[in-house]
């Protein structure tokens, strides 16, 4: 029996002898570096200088700068001059000219010519655009490619376990086209001019204008000839202000105008918060004699592993030239923050299967963008007062046969069906200055976009288990393809992608081959191929709430992912100019406006606003 | 005096943009690529609007040679402040052949007709760089030249002008009427602004010109130059200048001024400089 009280005395005073000891000499070195690491923020350059973080009315540098904005009106007013935007204003145009209204429809685009910033696989199906445009094939439209073969495809390191295409499972393309969606965007834009449209690419819209009973009143483009440190050059000038009855915001996924919206009108407070993926294309052009017109291919497995969500396809285009379209999507909910969806893009290149399609080929163009992965669950509230969201926007996106430009160009039918009698009407029947329009989330639970979303609800989340990969496509096989989604239950994700990410410390790096400058290559040539380019001397468009937070936490706990995630290498950590430790550089230039940082920020710091109009990646035909 | 300034603007591929030479070696891949005003005319549109603002002369009437797109790059020069434009429509095979000879030609004839007392240009085209539709536009108008200009400014009807030139600035003094290329830091061009593009879009400015024999416009388009694959030549041959002469003659090209052109071919280490033809 010891003297418990007296013993433990003893050695709790040795306890704490040690533990002082410990931490005045063992560890003040780590301790330091770690502070040191933490506390470069102490001395943080100042990264972000855009106004939407400093506020110009308390900057003393823009005292007497005339900030009076010219304004002027239109009927409708869409944001995004992309698939669901064009469908929504032809499809209000043609409504017009029918009934002999007179409509003033305006479409602002943040690129330098419509289909600039487009990018896609893709196979499209034709059911909405046949909606649309009956004739579309009489008018030219670049629909060249009908779909011949279908291949689909598990892939180990060096093998490939072929899986059959049947009738019936999501990924099956009979009836589709292969496109090259940035040309199928251009012609929409020139069919939106011929029923009167008014196009104005190159200018962004940058803010969101509300009347006083805090409806949505329209929409402001950028201000121009802003320097990088915030303060205004001689050939300032202010935006623009577009001031419409109702506004249609169709920015694609992940707009940062619908993401202010959603915190404004709360939309989201019931549904899942939307989850995301990266898509990585190329362009190719190939040897003819490997060239088969028509071929879809499509792969799961190498080189990621069963639990990152994400796969790869291969399209061959039938155009005049042996043209290849071809890339990798990665679920943007991985784990791993070593992972680099761009490397794991080239690495996949080199397997035995796909390595013998691109030898001898020339790659002619890159780009990426993030596309939705949350369909049904998480679409969000789409109307309020003086506004509607359609497209990937709030996202309609069917994850599991990766297509969703159908289901956009037919929530922008949907839209402009449910607004039209609302502005034509002989009395406006609104009870806000801007027109609220509930009746277009009714036709389009009405409606097959519905039907479709619901019946592939639960894939995506059914690979959130032990066996990911496998997991999925066996839930897939046994409720998709023979019970047809008629499940009575709605499987949940796992929170926003952010969230998703695991501490540097608990995953092991990932190494990748080095590019060979054949087939696969590094990231700033891929990069230039893909035109991208901004105004030099204007605030980074890549902003941070907090400037200190990507060296504290970011680096700290993370190890930086955004310089892995990044496809066009923005961010970079460098070692500061004096005395230790890092900061982050960002080279906003090199944007290509996929959105991937604002939604895989672990710390959700980073918010990406639209740049000077104009500006951004130069894609033909992507 | 008129106070009439004609800017030339040339749509050209943006620089931003990686080049693509044709599957078939005829030239680079334009279709669907992003093309914008060449810089160095968005500086003569700049220098040309600052003018008429300083209230030293009276129009500024922006001119294009191209096909139907040329017009969103007049509309962009009326956007940033020019009050008429012209489109001279050139399109197809004649496009392809359309170079700085043919443009000043075209020019030159333009500035009678419009009775014009300055031409503006920039002094290089970003994508064939020739550098040379400023001075033979003056050479056929007998016009004085202020090339790679600085600094402009007008005083009375004499221009004084600093050129940038190998040396350093060179001051000099020239009457008008003149042609004047703007060189990088002549001045910093303003945005067209929205309000600006709409105004342009809707007043339908710009009037349409077809190079014929029936407009006072006759400019012969014939091609002057014919682009070969370096794969077509075998390298160590004779490249002598007469060789090249004899190869030119009879290819049928038919040169029909006489035109100072020195030609320097370099295939690996046998680069040769072959006289003038």
């Amino acid at each position: 029996m010891f003297p418990a009280s007296r013993y433990s005395c003893q050695a709790r005073r040795c306890v704490r002898l040690l533990q002082k000891i410990k931490t005045e000499h063992a560890t003040p070195q780590l301790y330091t570096t770690l502070h040191r690491r933490a506390c470069s923020t102490v001395s943080t350059p100042r990264i972000t200088t855009h106004y939407t973080i400093h506020p110009r009315d308390k900057d003393p540098r823009w005292e007497g700068v005339e900030m009076e904005r010219f304004a002027d009106e239109a009927d409708v007013v869409i944001v995004g001059g992309g698939p669901a935007g064009l469908a929504a204003a032809i499809r209000l145009k043609q409504l017009a000219n029918k009934h002999e209204k007179e409509l003033r429809v305006c479409v602002v685009e943040k690129a330098p010519q419509i289909g600039a910033h487009t990018l896609s696989g893709a196979c499209l199906e034709p059911s909405a655009l046949t909606e649309l445009i009956p004739d579309w094939k009489e008018r030219g439209a670049p629909l060249n490619t009908p779909v011949t073969e279908d291949v689909f495809s598990i892939l180990t390191e060096k093998y490939r376990i072929p899986v059959p295409m049947m009738p019936g499972l999501p990924m099956q393309n009979h009836g589709n086209y292969i496109v090259r969606m940035g040309n199928l965007v251009r012609w929409l834009g020139e069919q939106a001019e011929e029923v009167g449209v008014e196009l104005y690419p190159g200018y962004a819209a940058a803010e969101v204008l509300f009347h006083e009973d805090g409806s949505v009143k329209g929409i402001a483009t950028n201000d121009v000839g802003i320097a990088k440190d915030g303060s205004p050059k001689d050939i300032f000038e202010r935006g623009m202000e577009l001031h419409a009855k109702v506004t249609l915001f169709g920015e694609g996924c992940h707009g940062h105008l619908a993401k202010q919206l959603y915190k404004k009108f709360n939309l989201r407070e019931n549904c899942e918060p939307q989850t995301y993926a990266i898509g990585l294309k190329e362009l190719w052009m190939i040897d003819e004699k490997k060239w088969r017109p028509g071929r879809v291919e499509h792969s799961v497995g190498w080189p990621l592993d069963r639990n990152t969500y994400g796969g790869s396809f291969l399209y061959h285009l039938n155009e005049g030239e042996p043209l290849v379209a071809l890339g990798f999507v990665v679920g943007l909910d991985y784990t791993n923050p070593y992972l680099s969806p761009f490397r794991e893009f080239q690495r996949w290149k080199h397997h035995p299967f796909v390595a013998p399609t691109l030898e001898g080929g020339q790659r002619i163009a890159y780009g990426a963008r993030a596309l939705n992965e949350g369909g049904f669950q998480s679409i969000p509230k789409l109307t309020f007062p003086g506004g509607l969201l359609i497209g990937c926007s709030p996202g309609f996106m069917n994850v599991p046969k990766i297509k969703g430009t159908h289901t956009a160009m037919k929530s922008g039918m949907l839209a402009a069906e449910a607004i039209f009698p609302k502005l034509t009407a002989e009395t406006l029947d609104s009870e806000t200055a801007g027109l609220h329009v509930p009746e277009y989330a009714e036709n389009l639970k009405n409606s097959w976009v519905w039907k479709e979303l619901y019946a592939v609800r639960n894939i995506r989340p059914s690979f959130h288990n032990y066996f990911g990969l496998y997991g999925g496509m066996i839930y897939t096989g046994i409720f998709y393809w023979i019970f047809r989604g008629k499940e009575p239950w709605t499987l949940k994700h796992c929170g926003t992608d952010a969230n998703q990410l695991k501490p540097a410390k608990e995953c092991t790096p990932i190494e990748y081959p080095k590019p060979d400058g054949k087939i696969s290559f590094d990231l700033l040539s891929s990069v230039a191929l893909s035109g991208t380019n901004h105004e030099g001397d204007q605030p980074p468009h890549l902003t941070l709430k907090d400037d200190s937070i990507p060296v504290a936490r970011n680096l700290g706990i993370y190890d930086g992912p955004e310089q892995r995630f990044c496809p066009a290498g923005v961010y970079e950590y460098v070692p500061l100019d004096t005395g230790d430790g890092m900061r982050l550089q960002i080279n906003a230039q090199n944007c290509v406006h996929c959105k991937t940082c604002d939604i895989k920020d672990p710390s959700q710091n980073i918010n990406w606003v639209v740049p000077e109009g104009g500006g951004g990646p130069a894609y033909n035909g992507m | 005096m008129s106070g009439r300034v004609l800017v030339g603007v040339k749509r050209v591929i943006d620089y931003a943009v990686k080049i693509r030479v044709k599957p078939d070696n005829t030239g680079v891949v334009t279709d669907g690529v992003k093309h914008s005003m060449n810089p160095f005319c968005e500086i003569a549109v700049e220098e040309a609007v600052k003018l008429k603002e300083k209230k030293l002369i009276k129009e500024v009437v922006a001119v294009s040679c191209g096909p139907q797109q040329s017009q969103e790059t007049i509309r962009t020069a009326l956007a940033m402040g020019a009050d008429r434009g012209i489109h001279v429509d050139v399109s197809g095979k004649d496009y392809e052949n359309l170079g700085p000879l043919q443009v000043s030609k075209i020019l030159a004839a333009l500035a009678k007709q419009e009775d014009a007392q300055l031409i503006l240009l920039g002094k290089q085209a970003i994508d064939d760089d020739c550098n040379q539709t400023g001075q033979m536009t003056a050479a056929l108008l007998d016009w004085p030249q202020g090339t790679f200009a600085s600094e402009v400014s007008l005083e009375g009807d004499k221009i004084n002008l600093v050129r940038e030139i190998d040396g350093g600035l060179e001051h000099i003094k020239i009457n008008t009427p003149a042609v004047i290329t703007a060189d990088l830091r002549l001045n910093t061009p303003r945005y067209a602004t929205l309000p600006n593009i709409m105004d342009s879009l809707m007043n339908n400015e710009t009037e349409l010109h077809k190079p014929n024999h029936r407009t006072s416009l006759c400019v012969g388009l014939i091609p002057l130059f014919e682009t070969v694959a370096p794969e077509d030549m075998q390298g160590g041959t004779d490249r002598s200048g007469a060789m090249l002469r004899h190869t030119v003659l009879q290819s049928g090209l038919g040169l029909h001024t006489r035109s100072l052109v020195v030609f320097s071919i370099g295939i690996g280490k046998n680069k040769t400089k072959l006289g003038t033809v």
